[in-house]
């Protein structure tokens, strides 16, 4: 016998919450406006514009399905750093069906090649023990190595490159019509605010392909899934105590496969998603460029929930589009942006009596604000990579109240709890 | 099983795994495995190939070190390949800035790139010891990060040099040269090979012999039992990151200081992972690391013979990528088999001298 | 089910002739067992005794070696804990099974999805079966919000969901503070009024006696009898469950001195809320055993570790040391505590004592890797490991480890064998100050003589000894003083010449100290 876990009770923080749907809503609703005020007050009007926020929309997906990916795999407890190899795994097979069977079969194809990855990981991790996080590391390699080959193989007598499929043919895209013609109306009625917001709500609205549809409905499904049937209940409870769950006849092993060959799967349909961007239609090596690795981290900006991981999908997405479409000078005024946001939580907490951490808020604030003004624009290169930037200040600055799995990672081995 | 065969047998199963995969595959698309091998195998011999495999060895030996320090304590540097990069590029820059004296020169070069992969390690570090922010994550970040920054120093805004179509750093001066043995028609071995086998020799003390390589070993083993024991668990994941990261900062100079003198927009890139894979299949140890190193070398340096014969070369990507999954698998397998085998030894060799006392406390 | 126990209906549950080996040991030896319906039967025995080996075997965990078990009459086989869920058993493990990131409904319903599904109708349930329990958060509260008993409330909730009538709970009281135990034991009653049947393990006799309607003892894996508390006094069940070969308590000589050896004073460490150590005074002297009982979890974990430096007090003082050569250690690191010459056996001998992987050489390293023998006294900072070898051939050799080498993993020794190589190593370098947190725990009859002759001897060569333990009787045996540690407070001296082990129990748990005893 051991001593048993001197736990203590936690004082239950009981105040009032918002339901879930109303936070979102707020959170959505202030972004909105700090954008808003942004734009209006710098003149970037890209910020707000319907071309911005169709091209985030296609940034964002990838980012979105390997996030997806990550959460399934992690609420499981296996920690999948093998997200960008199922990706590159993904992009090719689906190039390769996509070029002989067109989009659909690109979709299939990029979730079973993944889910392959996926299965292999979950061999390695789940069945031999292997660290996760090695398994992972080793999954990306042997998948860059798997396509390079495959290219060379069946690409490269019909592109004549190794490193590029043939061009493919996408989805047709469409629109939601009368509604975005509203909006349009709305947006040249030069309201502020209104002109912002139908702006963004006109780029959400138009360009529209399956793909897009299938992540949008990917969220709420994984939601529903893990955390409104007793399926979800059992693969969590996988992620946060194996033993307990096999103790009251869960077979952890068996979750723990379909959680990572999900993961794989949607890793893969990622990469789909990449070869399907109506803006560049098909395989090229290297394409996913490290966007397996953001899914994770927008993961864990979602604090592993699936409303936060869309919301840190959204913002990388967001960011990326900016850059690409309105250069260095419109992530520039973000930081404007980032200043009101500052000052906004800082308020926040000095509303909840959090006297140190709003005053940490109100420098960092100033901090942003300082370069705002002593800077004139951000060079490209530093633009590209300000969604990693974000991730280690979240890291670095609510990485006590992020809450992951409480087994993420662990090896676990039937029978041998105590 | 003796301690020798669970060491050798994982990687040697591991590598003749591959090799079948692969010839499976080869046969598949229609090649000759045994044809592939024999080219493999003389190419070795053929102008510079073999001081090419030791030249790149070195730098992927320098790489497996940087995280095998890591991962003794069981951390996970991913930034290997951040560190190293962003460097060789400071280095590089520095080196072709400052003008000094011959021998200060190199060392000055040497020491700026230590100090940047230690500076870039840092973060993580930090993050990792008073945030308690994986270092996993927070790396893989700073690598994104560093590939922005370094396109940016070398962009001509900054420190860019432009050549005909290439952007690099400014050349480094021949004082800032690190000589190398040339062997005339076979190639110059570079001259931080011995550097690098230096810092294998400086690894094994460093492990097996102080103070330092106990409590990183202990802290990696059991981060509570070595806290009991007096190890100071954040002291060692800031110096095991630092070092890491120091090391890293020289994955990048042999190639700056041999034969580019100069960082390049092109310079080569994925050292850092090569050196995740290299160090899992040399165990940490630096004898199994220098192995491990020069075999991916030759793999690497293969895949140029095969291109020859008409095989496709990224057949050696997949045997390497299979090689790293199948070796991670082989020494899990092993090591539970053994320490299973251990404990049934020990029971079985003490119950004959337990029985009569546990009878005896019995009646 | 009946309300009462009929004369004439069949036993709730019935073992008969239990065997059970492990490699080298017989955990339990031909035991039986009966139990009555509707009763609450309590099976006692010291810890190591085979209690919860035999419960395993009753929850189908384990399968036994030998005997047969039936239950309400009908004799069963179990192959897993589902078979023993499905004829009506539920056990509550002593360390809890419960997700701390899931709710209290979502905790009882994982695995049991399938009865009443998991939306209205199930929480709905659960409301009711909380009521029965007394448990008042709301299904949808955070595991992690709730406090050690009310985490036992849900882990009861989750045997009652599965629909058990026969509860078998392991320690349950070990975890709990005195009102709480109350609370346990009203429920406990209020369910018996509805036809439960439990099973309550435990060692603790005064509560053994408070709930049970009939007792069985077992000793080192053998049944001793059963008794009814009604009629049986204490000290008879004492006996029953420790046979006459314990250590005596008088037999033996005083050498405690008056050098001090360690002076803490006014020692506090916060917690979230209430204080882990509130005003923590002592004085242990050079050869002397300065023995704390307490319940676990009411500090003194958080004693040991702030006196170690592995957390930091939030005020008070601990010095080391007397006379001129005192040192006030209160802000040194654990291992200038460790060079100053305190040894420690931690209490979780497999996560804070040893590396289980590495050689018996290298474990003996461990927390001495700045003094000789095992570091070279001239280069600072390099290990000697052939020194180091042979000192642990030494341990080896002095402490009996059973072991074919010292280049063996330490996971390949058993659990006594790993204790003792642990004491080995403490007791190495002459330690002035031994701070020995439950260093009999887990570990066979045979090992234990060995420890307690091992600390008695250290004693007389006039180390200072703190002895952290839950086995009271050991406390008695091993002690020249006896503090008794409540909710962080030290609230009661006892003089292990006459103390009781009843008596210290009272203590400990909030009842009228035995002063009287007080040296």
């Amino acid at each position: 016998m051991t001593a048993p876990a001197t736990s203590r009770p936690v004082p239950a923080a009981r105040a009032r919450r918002l339901p879930g749907w109303a936070t979102s809503m707020l959170v959505v609703l202030v972004g909105l406006v700090v954008l808003s005020i942004t734009a209006t007050l710098t003149g970037q009007l890209q910020l707000t514009s319907a071309g911005t926020a169709q091209a985030a929309v296609q940034l964002l997906l990838p980012i979105l399905f390997a996030g997806l990916g990550g959460l399934w795999a992690e609420r499981a407890g296996v920690i999948n750093l093998g997200l960008e190899g199922m990706m590159i795994l993904g992009t090719w097979g689906a190039a390769w069906a996509g070029y002989q069977w067109g989009p659909w079969a690109a979709l299939a194809a990029g979730a079973v090649f993944g889910a392959l990855g996926g299965l292999l990981h979950a061999v390695a991790t789940v069945t031999f023990g292997v660290n996760h996080i090695v398994s992972g590391v080793a999954i990306t390699l042997l998948g860059a190595g798997v396509t390079k080959y495959l290219s060379t193989l069946l690409f490269l007598p019909v592109s004549a490159n190794p490193r590029q499929s043939p061009p493919l043919r996408g989805f047709d895209s469409f629109s939601i019509t009368p509604l975005t013609d509203v909006l349009d109306a709305l947006v040249r009625a030069n309201l502020v605010f209104v002109t912002d917001v139908a702006g963004i709500l006109q780029g959400l609205l138009t360009g529209l392909t399956p793909t897009v549809l299938l992540g949008a409905l990917a969220v709420p499904v994984t939601y529903l899934l893990l955390w409104r049937t007793a399926f979800g209940l059992r693969l969590r409870s996988c992620g946060e105590n194996p033993v307990a769950a096999e103790s009251l006849g869960v077979s952890v092993y068996m979750y723990k496969y379909i959680a990572v060959i999900v993961s794989g799967g949607l890793a893969g349909l990622g990469g789909a998603a990449l070869v399907l961007n109506p803006g560049q239609l098909g395989y090229l090596e290297g394409q996913t460029g490290g966007r397996g690795y953001i899914g994770l981290a927008a993961m864990i900006f979602g604090n592993w929930r699936p409303g936060g991981l869309l919301a840190g999908s959204a913002l990388f997405g967001y960011v990326d589009a900016l850059q690409l479409r309105a250069g260095g000078d419109a992530v520039h005024a973000l930081l404007y942006a980032g200043t009101i946001l500052a000052v906004l939580v800082a308020v926040l907490w000095f509303a909840q009596r959090y006297w140190l951490a709003a005053v940490w808020a109100l420098v960092a604030g100033l901090v942003v604000y300082l370069v705002y003004f002593f800077v004139d624009t951000i060079p490209s290169q530093f633009a590209a990579f300000a969604p990693q930037i974000v991730t280690l200040l979240v890291l670095a600055v609510a990485s006590q109240r992020l809450r992951p799995p409480a087994a993420d990672g662990l090896e676990y081995r039937r029978g041998e709890g105590d | 099983m003796s301690r020798l065969q669970t060491t050798l047998l994982p990687p040697l199963l591991a590598v003749l795994f591959a090799a079948l995969l692969c010839s499976i595959a080869l046969l598949i698309s229609g090649d000759n495995p045994g044809a592939a091998l024999a080219v493999m195998v003389t190419q070795l011999g053929a102008g510079t190939t073999a001081v090419d495999v030791i030249n790149t060895g070195a730098v992927y030996y320098i790489a497996g070190l940087a995280v095998a320090v890591g991962f003794k304590m069981k951390l996970f540097n991913i930034g290997v390949e951040g560190q190293f990069r962003i460097a060789a590029c400071v280095a590089a820059i520095v080196g072709g800035l400052l003008p000094l004296p011959p021998v200060l020169h190199v060392i000055v070069i040497l020491l700026t790139g230590m100090l940047v992969g230690m500076l870039w390690a840092l973060v993580p570090a930090l993050l990792r010891a008073y945030r308690g922010v994986s270092e996993v994550i927070s790396t893989i970040m700073l690598n994104a990060v560093a590939t922005g920054v370094i396109a940016w120093l070398i962009s001509p805004a900054a420190f860019g040099f432009v050549q005909g179509n290439n952007i690099s750093t400014p050349p480094i001066a021949p004082t800032g040269h690190f000589p190398g043995i040339d062997l005339g028609p076979s190639g110059t071995i570079f001259g931080m090979v011995f550097v690098a086998a230096l810092l294998g020799v400086g690894y094994w003390f460093l492990l097996g012999r102080t103070r330092f390589g106990f409590e990183l070993t202990a802290s990696g083993e059991s981060p509570t039992a070595a806290t009991a024991g007096g190890v100071e668990a954040r002291r060692m994941v800031l110096i095991a990151m630092l070092m890491s990261g120091a090391v890293a900062g020289l994955i990048g100079l042999p190639e700056v200081l041999g034969r580019e003198h100069a960082y390049t927009l092109v310079a080569p890139q994925g050292y850092g992972f090569t050196g995740i894979a290299i160090a899992l299949l040399g165990r940490n140890h630096p004898a199994g690391i220098a192995v491990g190193a020069l075999l991916w070398a030759f793999l690497d340096k293969s895949a140029l013979a095969l291109d020859n014969i008409g095989v496709p070369r990224e057949i050696v990507l997949i045997m390497q990528g299979v090689i790293v999954l199948s070796v991670v698998v082989a020494y899990e397998i092993v090591r539970r088999y053994a320490m299973a085998a251990e404990q049934r030894r020990v029971a079985a060799e003490l119950r004959a001298q337990q029985q009569p006392v546990a009878e005896g406390a019995a009646t | 089910m009946t309300d009462t126990a009929e004369p004439d209906a069949p036993y709730a549950v019935e073992l008969a002739g239990i065997t059970k080996r492990f490699p080298g040991v017989v955990a339990n030896r031909d035991i039986s067992l009966r139990v009555r319906q509707g009763e609450v039967h309590a099976l006692c025995g010291e810890n190591g005794a085979g209690k919860s080996t035999l419960m395993k075997i009753l929850y189908g965990q384990l399968r036994p070696d030998e005997g047969t078990i039936a239950v309400n009459g009908e004799p069963v086989v179990f192959r897993s804990p589902a078979d023993a869920i499905r004829v009506g058993i539920g056990m509550v493990h002593q360390h809890f099974m419960l997700a701390d990131n899931l709710t209290i409904a979502e905790n009882v319903l994982l695995g049991a999805e399938r009865r009443l599904g998991i939306g209205a109708k199930a929480k709905a349930e659960i409301a009711r079966l909380a009521a029965t329990v007394g448990l008042d958060d709301d299904p949808d509260t955070l595991v992690e919000h709730l406090g050690v008993a009310d985490r036992q409330r849900c882990e009861i909730i989750k045997v009652l969901y599965r629909g058990a009538r026969i509860v078998i709970l392991d320690e349950p009281t070990a975890v709990l503070v005195p009102q709480e135990v109350e609370d346990l034991f009203e429920t406990i009653r209020g369910m018996q009024a509805e036809g439960y049947t439990f099973l309550f393990i435990s060692h603790k006799l005064d509560e053994v006696r408070a709930i049970a309607d009939s007792i069985t003892v077992i000793r080192r894996g053998t049944y001793v009898g059963t008794a009814d508390p009604r009629e049986v006094t204490t000290r008879k069940l004492a006996e029953m469950m420790v046979g006459s070969e314990l250590p005596s308590p008088q037999t033996r000589e005083s050498t405690v001195t008056d050098r001090e050896v360690l002076r803490i004073e006014g020692l506090q460490l916060a917690g979230e809320g209430a204080p882990l150590l509130d005003g923590i005074d002592l004085v242990v002297h050079a050869g002397e055993v300065l023995g704390i009982a307490g319940v676990e979890g009411n500090g003194q974990t958080e004693l040991v570790e702030t006196i170690m430096g592995i957390r930091r007090a939030t005020a008070g003082r601990i010095v080391l040391g007397h006379g001129d050569r005192a040192r006030d250690i209160t802000k040194a690191t654990t291992l200038e505590r460790r060079e100053a010459g305190i040894g420690y056996i931690p209490e979780d001998r497999s996560r804070h004592a040893l590396l289980a992987s590495q050689p018996l050489w290298a474990n003996r390293v461990l927390g001495h890797q700045t003094r000789p023998p095992v570091a070279r006294r001239r280069l600072i900072g390099l290990i000697n490991r052939a020194a180091a070898r042979k000192d642990t051939q030494r341990i080896v050799e002095e402490f009996d480890v059973r072991t074919p080498g010292v280049d063996v993993p330490a996971a390949a020794l058993s659990g006594g064998n790993q204790q003792k190589l642990v004491i080995g190593r403490e007791l190495s370098g002459d330690p002035v100050l031994l701070i020995a947190a439950h260093p009999t725990r887990g570990v066979d009859v045979g090992a234990q003589a060995g420890i307690w002759d091992e600390l008695r001897a250290a004693r007389h060569r006039g180390l200072a000894v703190l002895l952290i333990s839950a086995d009271l009787d050991e406390l008695i045996g091993l002690s020249d003083t006896i503090k008794v540690m409540l909710r962080g407070r030290l609230v009661a001296d006892a003089d292990p010449a006459t103390v009781t082990p009843e008596q210290l129990g009272a203590a400990m748990t909030g009842a009228d100290g035995p002063e009287e005893g007080a040296a």
